[in-house]
């Protein structure tokens, strides 16, 4: 009789193809198979998340909009991931993915009218920021429970293998699902990816392990050889990743990607193992749970965006002066776009009540007409200017 | 970061342009002044008469969610049966309710939890079945739906389903903070009362205020042997400051308590809203000349029907103000109540002032949830029915 003790078995190893000095490990290698111009766009895209971060963390210590979540050190994950997905796939994200929507095209308006909830907002200013949406790419709109996307993720790429058998003319096409190593330890995970295996879905899970749920270290979070081991005990191809070595993240999602499309469709797990640089959210001071000097170091250490930096630099495609400018500009960008959204209108008020049904219900509408009465007796009481057609928005 | 500046084009403005501000002209809908309000204990001389207390009590001026603190650290020193767990727990927790504790009381009995809300509630009816008092947090009531299996299915019905064994799952309080702040959109505002009230065998609990609450929250630890929901309406977590007895003491559970006497309309609320409701009532008073009782139910389910009842008889109106949605809400109960057993005493229909049956869309909040106009319309329809 033997039984496995799991702490005298071989930890799952991680994938990395340069070091943290922006080395590449295989030196005969070109990373990836990505033209230059395509790397540079990741990395344009990391410092636009960095930089439109900075911002808006800024902006909602001065009260200009009511909350933010930064992705500090884990652009690397969001942004790699998705340069391997097509248009065509699609997105199930947790709320720390923005690298995920910079990448696959989300403009800074379409951030800013999120971020400001106005009357471009796809979400029609109904959601907290940070709960971004697409329609084409599809990226979910973001919903605060955490783990809820995971099976969804899951039925959602059972439609898309359907789909494809129904009409083999669809381009092949895969879900990517995205959470957190706390997340992980909701019910909704277990049963997402194991009906993800049951029926051979085409899924890609990427687990950003950052270290942290809030304030709880993943030594409380889980024991075991983190979250990949688990992949393995659903039957399910898994791979763990170095978080901040985007060329790592890609390749590892491109592999990914192609091994869901095989056989008819099969999940895959990937963990990237990373560290949240950042306090959870503008509502969190992280530094009641952890010091000071554990972020520095993180900081100084490795970082997705300096590795990469150090990597075009030894390449001889970026500098010092291109850094400065173009920092420059994507701040000027973002800044712009941050007064235009912020001064538009929000939504009309009827938004408030539409949505909940495919059509207002009769209960609804009069609903709406008690409340314009009520808005008509006591003008005085209710600020209405900044909604789109005041009262008769209702 | 703090230190970072930014250009002229964002800089600071005056007030935060995200949240619904009063209008300028308000009158009614003003920022509730939690300084000046009559519901809270401003000073100790109140506390120990409405709270049946003697005279020699000490007490404490704290905010709601020190209130919290200190019933926990009060059940913890009390009883070492008492646990205490849940997510980012062990820190002092998001809202800061259980700061300290772990330092004071170990990691055996105060400790952080994997992020499963059904893990952290099953956890915590196995631990009560075996006898213990077990604490468990929920962050948000808003994220309690994973473990509505086992506070449905498993809590409210151990002890029927046990029968002869005599084993079930009191000892067990589920806190969760609950209500809408303003901002908090979809997924930081609700206030699912309703649903847990629609089930038998699980207390409802949402105290108004910090001396509410620890005596409401010792109760529910220590003097029924029935899970209990114990929900903190969490924009009151640092606003509602008032003085807080030092000792042990608790307020009975299913009782409600009559805040204001008044003779011609009831107005029946429970945590946060009755605070709108208070002034409402001022104004209302002021400017109609009627005068209006306010009750607070304090337990939802299951709930006091003698001190309704005993109300409506008397003022012959009667309005339900809550915040979560008035679709088959706590409104409904009690309105159906009262036309079944207060009929012939009536005025006016029961109004109900609550939540429009939506979500809470971020940029509407305001709109959606009750406010202290609408509840003025209401008294004020009541009367000239």
């Amino acid at each position: 009789m033997t039984f496995i003790n799991p702490s005298e078995t071989t930890n799952i190893p991680t994938y990395r193809v340069m070091d943290s000095d922006g080395v590449l490990l295989d030196k005969n290698r070109k990373p990836s198979g990505v033209s230059n111009e395509e790397i540079l766009t990741w990395y344009k895209n990391m410092l636009t998340v960095s930089v439109m971060d900075v911002i808006m963390f800024e902006a909602q210590r001065q009260g200009r909009l009511s909350f933010y979540m930064v992705s500090a050190g884990e652009e690397g994950i969001s942004v790699g991931s998705a340069a391997a997905l097509t248009p065509d796939d699609v997105v199930f994200a947790q709320y720390r993915e923005t690298g995920v929507f910079q990448q696959r095209g989300f403009t800074l308006k379409d951030f800013m009218s999120q971020l400001f909830a106005n009357c471009h907002d796809n979400g029609r200013g109904r959601n907290m920021p940070v709960h971004y949406g697409s329609n084409y790419p599809r990226m979910h709109t973001i919903s605060s429970p955490l783990a809820t996307q995971i099976p969804q993720a899951s039925g959602a790429a059972y439609a898309l293998k359907l789909e494809s058998l129904q009409n083999p003319d669809t381009p092949p096409r895969i879900v990517a699902c995205y959470f957190g190593e706390g997340a992980a330890s909701e019910g909704d995970f277990h049963a997402g990816l194991n009906i993800a295996a049951t029926r051979s879905c085409p899924v890609v899970f990427i687990c950003r392990n950052n270290g942290y749920a809030i304030s709880t270290p993943t030594l409380e979070q889980y024991r075991g050889d983190g979250i990949a081991s688990r992949g393995v005990g659903y039957g399910i191809d898994t791979i763990r990743v170095d978080g901040n070595d985007i060329f790592a993240v890609y390749e590892a999602m491109r592999e990914a990607r192609r091994i869901a499309l095989s056989d008819g469709g099969k999940p895959v797990l990937i963990e990237a193992m990373s560290y949240r640089v950042s306090h959870h959210s503008t509502s969190d001071d992280s530094f009641a749970y952890r010091a000071r000097v554990e972020v520095e170091d993180w900081k100084r250490r490795d970082n997705p965006i300096i590795r990469l930096r150090k990597w075009l630099e030894n390449e001889g495609l970026w500098d010092e002066d291109t850094e400065r400018t173009t920092r420059e500009q994507l701040r000027k960008e973002v800044l712009k776009e941050f007064g235009e959204a912020e001064r538009e209108k929000k939504p009309p008020l009827r938004e408030a009540f539409e949505g909940v049904y495919e059509e207002l219900t009769e209960e609804a509408q009069e609903q709406m007409k008690e409340l314009k009465r009520i808005l008509e007796t006591y003008p005085e009481e209710y600020d209405l200017r900044q909604f789109k057609d005041g009262i008769n928005g209702l | 970061m703090a230190s970072l500046r930014l250009p002229r084009l964002i800089r600071p403005s005056g007030r935060r342009l995200y949240s619904g501000a009063a209008s300028p002209s308000s009158r009614l809908n003003l920022p509730i002044d939690y300084k000046t309000t009559p519901l809270l204990h401003h000073t100790s001389s109140t506390l120990s008469e409405s709270l049946e207390l003697p005279g020699s009590t000490t007490s404490k001026s704290m905010n709601l969610y020190q209130a919290i603190n200190s019933a926990l650290r009060t059940a913890l020193a009390k009883s070492e049966k008492v646990m205490l767990f849940g997510e980012d727990v062990a820190f002092g927790g998001v809202f800061r309710c259980s700061m300290d504790l772990q330092t004071e009381f170990g990691s055996e009995r105060v400790f952080n939890t994997p992020l499963t809300e059904q893990g952290i509630v099953g956890f915590a009816i196995g631990a009560a079945a075996q006898g213990m008092k077990p604490v468990a947090e929920i962050q948000f009531a808003d994220y309690v739906f994973p473990a509505f299996d086992q506070i449905v299915n498993e809590a409210a019905k151990f002890r029927y389903r046990e029968g002869a064994t005599g084993v079930h799952a009191g000892g067990m309080v589920v806190r969760m903070p609950c209500g809408a702040v303003g901002h908090g959109a979809l997924y930081h505002s609700q206030s699912p009362e309703a649903l847990f009230a629609h089930v038998p065998g699980v207390q409802v609990v949402v105290p108004r205020s910090p001396s509410q609450a620890k005596g409401l929250l010792l109760a529910s630890i220590f003097e029924h042997n029935n899970p209990v929901i114990f929900m903190e309406p969490k924009c009151l977590y640092r606003a509602a400051v008032e003085h807080v007895p030092n000792e042990y003491y608790t307020i009975p559970l299913s009782k409600a308590e009559i805040l204001k006497p008044g003779n011609d309309v009831t107005l029946i609320s429970y945590g946060q809203p009755l605070y709108l409701c208070s002034a409402a009532i001022a104004a209302a008073e002021k400017a109609l000349g009627v005068s209006v009782e306010l009750i607070d139910l304090r337990t939802i389910y299951p709930w006091d029907r003698q001190t309704v009842l005993d109300s409506v008889k008397k003022t012959g109106r009667a309005i339900v103000v809550h915040e979560s949605m008035i679709n088959y809400g706590v409104g409904a109960e009690v309105a159906a109540t009262i036309q079944d057993q207060a009929f012939l005493r009536l005025e006016a229909p029961v109004k109900r002032v609550a939540g429009w049956s939506t979500h809470t869309g971020l940029q509407y909040e305001k709109f959606i949830l009750p406010d202290v106009a609408r509840i003025y319309d209401a008294i004020k329809q009541s009367i000239e029915y």
